[in-house]
């Protein structure tokens, strides 16, 4: 791999370009790539996706394998979360953390950890192979997070970038009933944040209960050359239809989840972001991470304001850049926003001065120099439905 | 009654000095579900080429350019209750609003159904 070539001046085409527009689907460029926006629209697919299974392609987010004796302890020093003792098929949300307490990124690890079967011929006993760590960053993101690791990961751990991966995400209260089907029964046992390899015909794909819509579901990596034949065989199951990214940001943001160069930036700290769980208590107290010196004093100081949700009056929608008003003071700015399709009725995601982050402030947002009236709402605005267990 | 097209996708029917205003279905289909209709206020004195209302789709909002000059006499209330007759009904019942054509020279230029047609299949 020449990461020289890898430069993302013109836009790109991904594995399943065609097999997109095939379907029918918009296609706009994002994250340095051409992408499907939309197929049939942006609200028929999310309802969709709320009801029965939609399948997205993430193909340009990030995949990227991390491996080595030192993995964990290596990865430890650059995100917040306990990596270490994350067991083998188990997924975390995580940060990377820039020195000033910034967040460079906000990322999915699994411990991917082979087991090894035992050889009774060559007399070995079943046991775990090199550690390994699977890493999903965000799309835009990709080459500055690979730079950074590169740059701080030790010599004796190995970053492979799965390049030659797509990755796709089946999402909605069907998707496990459809996959399945396909998959003959294999992720029954699942839970939401398992991880496991299996075998689809002659690939192997790894597949992850997790999402990014609020909705049960998974995320299924696979060898880019396979991929439009599985999502033909995806497609043929009557839950699912193909989704595209109009939707995918409509559904995370009534799940309340944060998108990165939006919701959270390099400018944005975790405890602003309102993203702490994502730093185990141990950890936080112990340091030993790349901007805990700075977490910590935001930590001890408080945040001088907060990411929280608002549910705004009315049918205009604030989008990002909205200035947020308590009486005549400006006390914050929406950072993404738009009409909820299930609630109908336009949300935000805000950074508010944190005096007034308690649900049910009475703020207003300005829209087109109008003022509308907008409270401070819990989120996620749409109740997750991840699974966790019978 | 004539209609009209711009190359920004308004359509406009003209009856007397009266001219209705609204976008077109390639427009419509383009911004996507509509969620909300920002109209100028009836008495507004609008400028050719210069936004005369906001169209809020789930994905972003976007300016709607008055196609002529004149006042803004009349606007569809029916839009507020129901945004999703843009997208239903474009070229019909989800009308923008009606003004007055302050002067008729600026018709020329604006093109009939079948050269927009033409100018769409080009897009």
């Amino acid at each position: 791999m020449s990461e020289d070539n890898e430069t993302i001046d013109e836009v790109q085409t991904l594995p399943l370009d065609a097999w997109h527009r095939g379907k029918g689907a918009r296609m706009v460029p994002f994250a340095g790539y051409e992408m499907p926006i939309q197929y049939e629209g942006i609200v028929a697919e999310h309802n969709w996706t709320r009801e029965q299974a939609g399948l997205f392609d993430v193909s340009h987010m990030g995949q990227l394998m991390v491996t080595g004796d030192k993995a964990a302890e290596e990865l430890e020093k650059l995100l917040p979360g306990a990596i270490a003792s994350l067991k083998p098929g188990r997924t975390r949300y995580s940060l990377l953390m820039a020195e000033d307490g910034g967040i460079l990124d906000d990322l999915m690890v699994t411990n991917a950890t082979p087991w090894i079967e035992a050889d009774e011929e060559a007399g070995t006993e079943g046991h775990w192979g090199e550690p390994a760590y699977y890493l999903v960053v965000n799309g835009a993101m990709k080459w500055d997070d690979i730079a950074h690791l590169r740059e701080h990961l030790d010599d004796d751990v190995t970053l492979t970038h799965m390049d030659e991966h797509a990755l796709l995400a089946l999402q909605g209260p069907n998707a496990a009933t459809a996959l399945n089907r396909v998959m003959r029964n294999v992720i029954d046992d699942m839970v939401f944040m398992d991880s496991v390899c299996h075998d689809f015909g002659e690939w192997p794909l790894r597949i992850t209960r997790s999402g990014y819509t609020g909705e049960d579901g998974f995320e299924i990596s696979l060898p880019a050359e396979h991929a439009e034949t599985f999502c033909n065989r995806m497609c043929a199951e009557i839950e699912v239809r193909p989704i595209g990214l109009g939707a995918r940001d409509s559904l995370r943001l009534e799940a309340g989840l944060p998108l990165y160069g939006h919701d959270i930036t390099e400018e944005t700290d975790p405890v602003s972001a309102d993203l702490t769980f994502a730093l185990t208590k141990k950890r936080r107290e112990e340091g030993g991470w790349m901007g805990h010196e700075a977490v910590a004093k935001v930590f001890a100081d408080g945040p001088a304001q907060k990411r929280v949700g608002l549910d705004i009056e009315g049918r205009l929608p604030a989008r990002e850049g909205a200035l947020v008003y308590s009486g005549d003071k400006q006390v914050g700015r929406v950072t993404s926003g738009g009409f909820s399709p299930t609630l109908q009725r336009p949300i935000a995601m805000a950074y508010i001065d944190t005096e007034l982050t308690e649900e049910g402030t009475e703020l207003e947002v300005e829209v087109r120099k109008k003022r509308l009236p907008a409270k401070v709402a819990p989120m996620p605005f749409v109740p997750h439905r991840y699974y966790r267990g019978k | 009654m004539a209609r009209y097209f711009t190359d920004e996708h308004e359509w406009i029917d003209l009856e007397g000095d009266t001219a209705t205003v609204g976008i077109t279905d390639y427009a419509q289909g383009q911004l996507g579900d509509i969620v909300f209709v920002e109209l100028p206020e009836v008495g507004t004195m609008v400028e050719k080429g210069k936004d005369a209302a906001v169209v809020e789709s789930v994905k972003a909002a976007s300016d709607v350019y008055a196609p002529l000059s004149g006042e803004v006499v009349e606007v569809n209330d029916g839009l507020e209750e129901d945004p999703a007759l843009v997208n239903s009904s474009p070229e019909e019942d989800g009308w923008f609003f009606k003004m007055t054509v302050s002067d008729k020279s600026e018709l020329e230029g604006l093109m009939d159904d079948k050269a927009y047609k033409s100018f769409c299949d080009e897009l």
